[in-house]
């Protein structure tokens, strides 16, 4: 165990952690955010930068500060570290400017965006962004395009976070998609108009934190913020089952994995669960989704419902 | 006239081969180390030398193999850059178009001395013939014993493989390196863990320049003491420097480290001078990626002392009124250049050659790239300098390998030390629509110093 120091408050944590997992233990306002980096996936990170935080000392042993910001989420605590987030000014700096490099070439049509509401670049900046862009050049376009029969890539608002890649290598035995070309042009796609067809690709839908991967049988239907979240499992001989169901009335919009407080899935789920159950009678419903974190989800929904012997 | 380690045999006719590179006493290193010296003992020589990477960042040699995790569960890998890429750098080309030996020479005693068995030469895919070179130079040396298993009956094996990049500058950066030589797509990944513990196929790996390679050779010759006595203080040993621009002998030149730059520019011996009887105007001393610095405070630094050619001498100043050596390639402008234009050509270089995977380095290279090209075009706003210096500014540091402070530190410095030359381009659009607009910009007189 090492004791790592974060924006002033102490927590102790087994070694190797990443400064990133030991914020999330301490959790609140100190929790740097994160775009690239997904707990339940391994090597990822690193690529978005949003996560920067100051080192001002490396360990006990060897209190010197590191030269530059590093990413908290692959950086492992080391014993005695000292670490500034919100406290230090060139780390919320920094921050704005990574929104600022990120929103640039992102289209910024959330009002027709299926993730608005659930999107993680639009809370990220509304924490931390600008109201104003300086930016007047044309942005990147891309044509939106199917790459099977359930996934919409709209490279537009691709963020190049790498999670989708990840997702395809670690959860299916053949990955089809990947990162293309280099630098601002770089895109995700298919090889040669390839289709992502396998029983676990639905899950890039969850991982992907903007609206670039969307779901092609929700698509339209609905704002995520009209629909209720609803725990639901059943009995599925090739995922855990575990699901939340997004409804209206009595009819199922769509199935997606549970999202913890960070916006990961708890676990992931297969294509079955997620793109063909869609009856209520498949499905046994366990209860209401508490969404703490997406508060426009939740907004006026279950805050302030009184449990019945409270009156 | 200084010493010439490297190339005092470049004039020799067929040194190419190996039988003519023999017979100059080629590969005698090779034998003193193998049969002779301990790999700690080849180590502490490099140590003693002071030799310093060549690559660009100037990390000393010795230290950086001392590094090694040195556990023998694990083989080890001896990995020569040969990616050169930076615009304005052509020495590593010279080195291994013309000594292809004194580079395996090097590196079989670096490999000896670090006990790795298998070697590889990374070597930028646009140097197709100097593959073919490199390659007939390793199969004689093989032929002749001083390659594969058993060197010189010492029971060391050594193989080195060349293998060609794809024409990535960012496969240039050692861990992005790694990962191209693995068949991936090339990626920097974050340090730590550094290569010396988790390299190549994730076993301890040493990557080094093709210029530190191939003066190892000479090292063990000479000796790591008389090594260090050439040079100045903490920058031991020769450089080859390649220079190019409005000079009258562009190529590439050995000098001894702390060479004045003016000596090193106007000299016969050298540069020889700014052509055409014009003025000297600006440098970029070591490779596209390091500030370009104006005739006044490249020749001298701010203290009014003569400017060398040394690691730190560069450095004086800071990033206000210094630069670095980097890889040594000297681009020499004359009065007529646009100082814009130089630095347009540079970003879209970057913006082309950034691999992406981090956000301010693959936006903030196009943003600039894009504010650049408005400026130099005709259709920039005052705003835009500004902006250009904030984003430069934002990128630097926040990024997961250098590449991104080698793409914002000439846009933040040929604005600090050309800012007239920006708002002249502001001012005056008319300009922009010819090529040789260099010589139309009106200089401040204040504001610059010509030599």
């Amino acid at each position: 165990m090492v004791k790592v120091t974060i924006d002033n408050i102490s927590i102790e944590v087994e070694d190797g952690t990443m400064i990133l997992e030991a914020a999330r233990k301490i959790g609140g306002k100190i929790v740097p955010p994160a775009m690239c980096y997904y707990s339940k996936l391994k090597k990822t990170g690193g690529k978005c930068r949003t996560c920067l935080v100051k080192v001002a000392e490396s360990s006990s042993r060897d209190p010197r500060p590191m030269p530059k910001l590093v990413a908290s989420c692959s950086t492992p605590v080391q014993d005695g570290m000292v670490v500034q987030n919100i406290t230090s000014k060139e780390v919320l700096d920094a921050r704005k400017a990574i929104v600022e490099f990120l929103l640039i070439n992102h289209p910024l049509d959330c009002p027709v965006c299926d993730q608005a509401g659930e999107c993680d670049l639009q809370d990220l900046s509304f924490l931390h962004g600008v109201m104003a862009t300086r930016y007047e050049e044309g942005r990147r376009e891309y044509p939106a395009i199917d790459i099977g029969s359930y996934i919409k890539l709209h490279m537009n608002r691709c963020i190049h976070c790498y999670r989708c890649v990840f997702v395809a290598d670690q959860l299916t035995d053949q990955r089809v998609h990947g990162m293309f070309y280099r630098s601002d042009s770089m895109e995700i796609s298919t090889y040669i108009q390839n289709v992502v067809d396998n029983d676990f690709s639905g899950n890039v839908i969850d991982a992907c934190p903007v609206g670039a991967l969307t779901d092609r049988t929700f698509r339209f239907k609905s704002r995520v913020w009209f629909l209720k979240p609803i725990d639901a499992h059943r009995e599925c001989n090739k995922c855990c089952g575990k699901v939340t169901a997004w409804m209206f009335g009595n009819e199922i919009y769509r199935i997606t994995g549970r999202k913890d407080q960070w916006g990961e899935v708890e676990e992931f789920i297969c294509n079955e669960c997620r793109f063909e159950r869609k009856e209520i009678k498949d499905w046994f419903i366990e209860g209401p989704r508490k969404i703490k974190r997406q508060s426009v989800i939740s907004a006026n929904k279950y805050e302030k419902l009184l449990k019945p012997n409270q009156k | 006239m200084g010493r010439k380690i490297l190339t005092g045999l470049v004039t020799v006719p067929g040194i190419r081969s190996f039988p003519v590179y023999r017979g100059e006493g080629g590969y005698m290193s090779v034998e003193k180390a193998l049969c002779e010296m301990t790999p700690i003992d080849i180590i502490k020589e490099v140590t003693k030398s002071g030799l310093r990477g060549r690559g660009g960042a100037g990390f000393p040699t010795g230290l950086k193999w001392s590094f090694l995790d040195r556990k023998p569960d694990k083989p080890h890998y001896l990995v020569c850059n040969a990616d050169e890429s930076e615009p304005g750098t052509f020495k590593d080309r010279f080195l291994m178009e013309n000594m292809p030996h004194l580079l395996i020479e090097g590196l079989i005693i670096s490999s000896f001395a670090l006990g790795a068995n298998t070697c590889y030469i990374y070597v930028r895919g646009e140097f197709k013939y100097i593959i073919g070179l490199l390659n007939k130079a390793i199969r004689e040396a093989y032929e002749n014993k001083f390659l594969g298993e058993n060197i010189l009956g010492t029971g060391y094996s050594l193989d080195i493989f060349v293998h060609p990049g794809a024409g990535a500058y960012i496969c240039g950066e050692e861990t992005a390196l790694l990962e191209s030589l693995k068949g991936k797509r090339g990626n920097p990944r974050i340090k730590p863990p550094f290569p010396a513990y988790k390299g190549l196929y994730d076993c301890p790996t040493v990557v080094n320049n093709v210029e530190t390679i191939a003066t190892v050779g000479p090292i063990i010759i000479m000796g790591g003491e008389e090594y260090a006595s050439i040079g100045k203080g903490k920058s031991t040993g020769t450089k080859l420097i390649s220079a190019c621009g409005n000079i009258n002998n562009p190529g590439v030149y050995e000098i001894e480290l702390g060479l004045p730059v003016e000596d090193f520019i106007y000299s016969q011996e050298y540069c020889g001078g700014i052509r055409d009887g014009k003025r000297l105007k600006a440098v970029v001393a070591g490779g596209s990626s390091v500030p370009v610095l104006p005739a006044d405070l490249i020749l001298s630094t701010p203290q009014g002392q003569k400017r060398l050619i040394t690691f730190e001498s560069m450095q004086e100043g800071g990033f206000d009124s210094g630069t670095m050596l980097g890889s040594g390639g000297f681009i020499v402008y004359n009065e007529d250049q646009c100082m814009v234009r130089n630095t347009w050509n540079f970003t879209r270089f970057y913006r082309h050659e950034s691999c992406g995977q981090c956000s301010p380095c693959r936006e903030g290279t196009g943003w600039m790239e894009k504010v650049l090209y408005r400026i130099e075009h005709g259709k920039g706003k005052v705003s835009d300098i500004d902006l250009l210096v904030s984003v430069a500014n934002k990128i630097e540091g926040n990024t997961i390998c250098p590449l991104g402070d080698a793409a914002a530190w000439p846009v933040a410095s040929a604005i600090r030390h050309f800012r007239h030359e920006f708002e002249y381009h502001i001012e005056h659009p008319e300009i922009c629509n010819r090529m040789d607009h260099g010589k139309l910009i009106e200089q401040p007189a204040a504001s610059i110093k010509y030599r």
